[in-house]
């Protein structure tokens, strides 16, 4: 198992040895110091603490400039625990953990969309035609449910409301190509959040 | 260069390789060019000579391409290229032709004489 944290830079196009144009986004991942190892005696369940984007030590509060001392890593801007992991405290995790071909999940926020119809929301078709006097319904959601009975609206119900903005996975993405020099890996396909999100990025074995 | 430029640079220098590092001549819209492809029938490969006009050019990065347009028994083809790919051997440039506009699509409607006129004025 291998994973890391890192920054969504953008996306483009990729050429493969046999010429075919693929979709690519490209993530500056790493070097990923471990802050905390969890371990299954003490804490119940393994995991570790990654750290990414070091910060000078003015920048960090007095509680987590305890903890990152405790360790003797030095202060970095995200801190993020990723389970199923097993590394030693101070241990630096690089891209060199991945090649091309490995499969790996992508977490990270989805990009805010704010409030939003059921529309773009999930999908819905919307009521009716645009013309013969009914435009005014063309986004809007139908029926919500039965009358008297049950007499009440079902939870669950799918209606217009924040989107986006979330923890967002996408699994089984094929690693392209790893650039350890630079700390980049190119990953088959989008991912989600904007640039110069923080995505998490573990393999899958 | 920020660090999504240099990977497309990196991409691109990848897919040169590829075609054996030919190098791509300096064409844009009005220009005859010879685009050589490889084309891989079965487990035959064999090469393909597109000779046309290039109408447009587009996109960014490793993912820029040009259309070719010829007239071809009467009958009008154009053909999108990838201006990367490892598919291409070579592009020649024929002729240069002098235009006044990025795109070419008012090419379509013209006869081969018309055209000619168009691009070759001198």
């Amino acid at each position: 198992m291998a994973a890391l944290l890192g920054r969504k830079v953008g996306m483009t196009a990729y050429i493969t040895d046999s010429g075919e144009y693929v979709p690519c986004t490209v993530i500056e991942a790493g070097p990923c110091p471990v802050v905390l190892r969890r371990t299954l005696e003490r804490d119940g369940y393994e995991a570790v603490q990654l750290a990414f984007d070091p910060i000078p030590e003015r920048k960090v509060n007095r509680p987590l400039r305890g903890h990152f001392a405790k360790s003797g890593v030095q202060p970095h801007r995200y801190l993020r625990e990723i389970r199923g992991i097993a590394a030693d405290v101070g241990q630096v995790l690089t891209v060199e953990q991945f090649a091309p071909g490995d499969r790996v999940k992508v977490s990270a926020t989805s990009i805010g969309r704010g409030f939003q119809g059921v529309v773009k929301r999930h999908h819905f078709g919307g009521v009716g035609m645009a013309t013969h006097g009914q435009s005014d319904r063309t986004r809007a959601p139908g029926s919500i449910g039965a009358s008297s009975f049950p007499s009440r609206v079902f939870p669950g119900m799918r209606m217009a409301g924040r989107m986006g903005g979330r923890r967002t996975t996408i699994r089984n993405l094929e690693v392209l190509q790893v650039l350890p020099e630079e700390n980049l890996l190119l990953v088959k396909g989008s991912i989600p959040g904007a640039p110069n999100a923080l995505v998490e990025i573990v393999k899958l074995s | 260069m920020n660090k999504l430029q240099k990977v497309e640079q990196m991409v691109i220098e990848q897919a040169l390789a590829l075609r054996g590092n030919t190098e791509i001549p300096e064409f844009g819209p009005g220009d005859t060019v010879t685009v050589s492809l490889r084309v891989i029938e079965g487990d035959k490969e064999r090469t393909q000579n597109f000779t046309g006009v290039v109408i447009a050019r587009r996109g960014s990065g490793p993912n820029q391409t040009f259309r070719v347009r010829k007239i071809s028994n009467g009958v009008g083809v154009e053909r999108v290229f990838p201006l990367y790919s490892p598919f291409i051997q070579s592009i020649t440039v024929e002729r240069r032709g002098h235009v006044r506009r990025a795109k070419l699509f008012y090419l379509r409607g013209m006869s081969e004489r018309k055209i000619r006129r168009k691009l070759h004025q001198d």
